[in-house]
């Protein structure tokens, strides 16, 4: 039985999660602990890096402490850390790697500088147990849509495609503001588009052309799109039809990503489909990802909500089974690394 | 008592053990500093480690943390506070904040001292400190010329810290926080025993963000 400690820090949540790896090599999630700076980058429309890392070197320590008194462990019960070096904001990522380094070094465990879109894939397991190989992620968040072969969790991940503009929260954020909706635009835009038709208006699917690459995605030209329907709308002096135009864009966010996610599926043949990452909360995306994987007869894992926005417990779900793997662990000089490629699940 | 002290409030990325007798100055038994402003997430634990080997002590043996609060650039500050908030709640020890330009002066004790450290952006920290060695103003962020143009209404005769203006003062002191200087200003409070104070970086800047204005139209008009 191994105890796995997890910090996140790349964005505007300061995650710390305790996992527990069985002999079996199960994964218990003990405690999950998340303080967001959300509500201070609220007004700006977005992340602003100072204000995420300014929160984070505040919330460090008090959401430490709350994770081990949710778990009902001491510091010195903790086996392994494991803490997100990458990809993220340099600033904010360093907060949550010199913190590790400085628990590692007290507590002489060793350290794991781990991939935190490779931690979005591991989250699932936490739900839904050891993934089969090879699986196909869908990764779509405010900072990333990617579509990756995961051969094995702890070390082989392969990009297929990504965005070549805005990810597909981004988009969700800026047609908020479009629609003068609050941030982050993601969750108000799903409840808007509830009650829309999303066949009121035809926009466009991003990079869905037969020579256009199949698996990337591309998301600004429809943000764009939106923006001029709306706009046109305004200037006619017409009333904007809010929940139509919410769910015609979430339609088309939604057919892109699931229809070239099972296309990879199939052209690749895998069996087995995660979607992840706060986007992932999305009900249509869901519903579509559903109904799609069903038809092509592939099995589709989506971890609850809680889990697929930034959190420590996919950190420490992966260092979890970086552990199991055996993989070699990092050094003290790890430092953060904003780029990192999802194919170094660790560094 | 065994303290460690850490400061990353400058480009000197600095790691120091020492011992802190009942009486007199702090005795440094080992120090690891790099000066590198893009090093300090990655090197400090690594120094803290170093020195403490180097001075034939664990962790464990710890009685207290010093660690520099700034005024210094965000993000290498925060490396040095994190990781000292992080070792006093493993090591379940007190972590002392000192001001980082204190530590500067701590070093260089004697007539009216101005202590500056490079803030960016065309710009620097500073603090002024009477003869007794009491900061008597900062610290603040100013631009040096601006700072040049107040050192007689300030009455300091001697400046310490970043080598980056020259204000036409004698020269003294460290140019970065040191060990021994952090614990020589930490040592009243050590040897009190007392509660320390808030670990709460020193700033002196708001974060740079604009709150958007009126949409932005893609269409023309
Ligand atoms: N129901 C929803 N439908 C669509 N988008 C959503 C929904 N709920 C949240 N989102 C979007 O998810 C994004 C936040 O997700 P998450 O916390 O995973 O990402 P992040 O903070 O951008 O980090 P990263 O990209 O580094 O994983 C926001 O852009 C938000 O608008």
């Amino acid at each position: 039985m191994t105890i796995v400690l997890g910090i996140e820090s790349s964005c505007d949540e300061t995650g710390v999660g305790l996992v527990r790896l069985d002999g079996d090599g199960r994964l218990e999630l003990l405690a999950d602990e998340v303080a967001s700076s959300v509500e201070q980058h609220a007004r700006f429309g977005g992340v602003v890096p100072e204000v995420a890392s300014r929160a984070h070197l505040e919330a460090m320590v008090p959401t430490m402490r709350r994770a081990f008194e949710v778990a009902g462990l001491k510091l010195s019960d903790v086996d392994a850390i494991a803490v997100t070096s990458g990809p993220g904001l340099a600033g904010a990522l360093l907060v949550g790697v010199s913190a590790a380094k400085a628990y590692a070094l007290s507590l002489g465990v060793p350290l794991y500088g781990a991939n935190h879109l490779a931690g979005h894939v591991a989250a699932d397991t936490l739900e839904h147990g050891p993934l089969p190989s090879p699986c196909l992620a869908l990764l779509v968040s405010g900072g990333h849509s990617q579509l990756l072969r995961v051969d094995d969790l702890a070390t082989r991940i392969t990009e297929i495609g990504s965005t070549i503009d805005d990810a597909a929260g981004e988009a969700y954020d800026k047609v908020a503001r479009v629609l003068g909706l609050p941030y982050p635009g993601g969750p108000p835009i799903d409840r808007a588009a509830r009650r829309g038709n999303p066949r009121a208006i035809a926009f466009p699917r991003g990079l869905t052309g037969p020579r256009d690459a199949e698996y990337d995605f591309s998301f600004s030209g429809l943000k764009t799109a939106v923006a001029r329907w709306v706009e046109a709308r305004e200037r006619d002096g017409e009333e904007v039809p809010l929940d139509d135009v919410a769910a015609s864009f979430q339609e088309a966010v939604a057919d892109v990503l699931t229809a070239k996610a099972v296309r990879a599926a199939e052209r690749f043949d895998i069996g087995t489909m995660v979607v992840s990452g706060g986007v992932a909360a999305n009900s249509r995306i869901k519903a579509l990802a559903a109904e799609r994987c069903a038809a092509a007869g592939i099995t589709l894992r989506v971890p609850k909500p809680r889990l697929c926005t930034d959190n420590g417990a996919m950190v420490a779900a992966l260092g979890a089974h970086l552990v199991a793997a055996g993989v070699e662990p990092s050094s003290l000089d790890l430092s953060a690394t904003p780029g990192l490629p999802v194919s170094t699940v660790s560094v | 008592m065994l303290v460690l002290a850490v400061d990353t409030s400058t480009p000197a990325v600095t790691a120091g053990v020492l011992d802190l007798p009942a009486d007199g100055p702090p005795t440094l038994l080992a120090e690891r500093v790099t000066v590198d402003a893009k090093a300090h997430g990655e090197l400090l634990t690594p120094h803290v480690r170093d020195a403490l080997a180097a001075a034939g002590k664990a962790l464990a043996e710890v009685d207290a943390v010093v660690c520099g609060t700034g005024p210094g650039p965000f993000t290498g500050l925060r490396a040095g506070m994190v990781t000292a908030a992080a070792l006093g709640h493993a090591l379940d020890r007190p972590v002392h904040p000192v001001c980082s330009l204190d530590a500067i002066a701590a070093e260089a004790p004697g007539d009216p001292l101005l202590v500056v450290t490079d803030a960016r952006r065309r710009e620097v920290y500073w603090a002024a400190y009477g003869p007794g060695g009491a900061r008597t103003a900062g610290p603040d962020v100013v631009a040096p010329a601006e700072l040049a143009g107040r050192l007689a209404e300030l009455g300091v005769t001697r400046v310490a810290g970043a080598r980056i203006f020259d204000f036409g003062l004698p020269v003294v002191g460290p140019e970065h926080p040191t060990p021994v200087g952090l614990v020589t200003a930490a040592a009243a409070v050590l040897r009190a025993g007392a509660e320390p104070g808030d670990l709460t970086p020193l700033y002196l800047r708001r974060p740079d963000a604009v709150e958007p204005g009126a949409r932005k139209r893609v269409s023309r008009a």
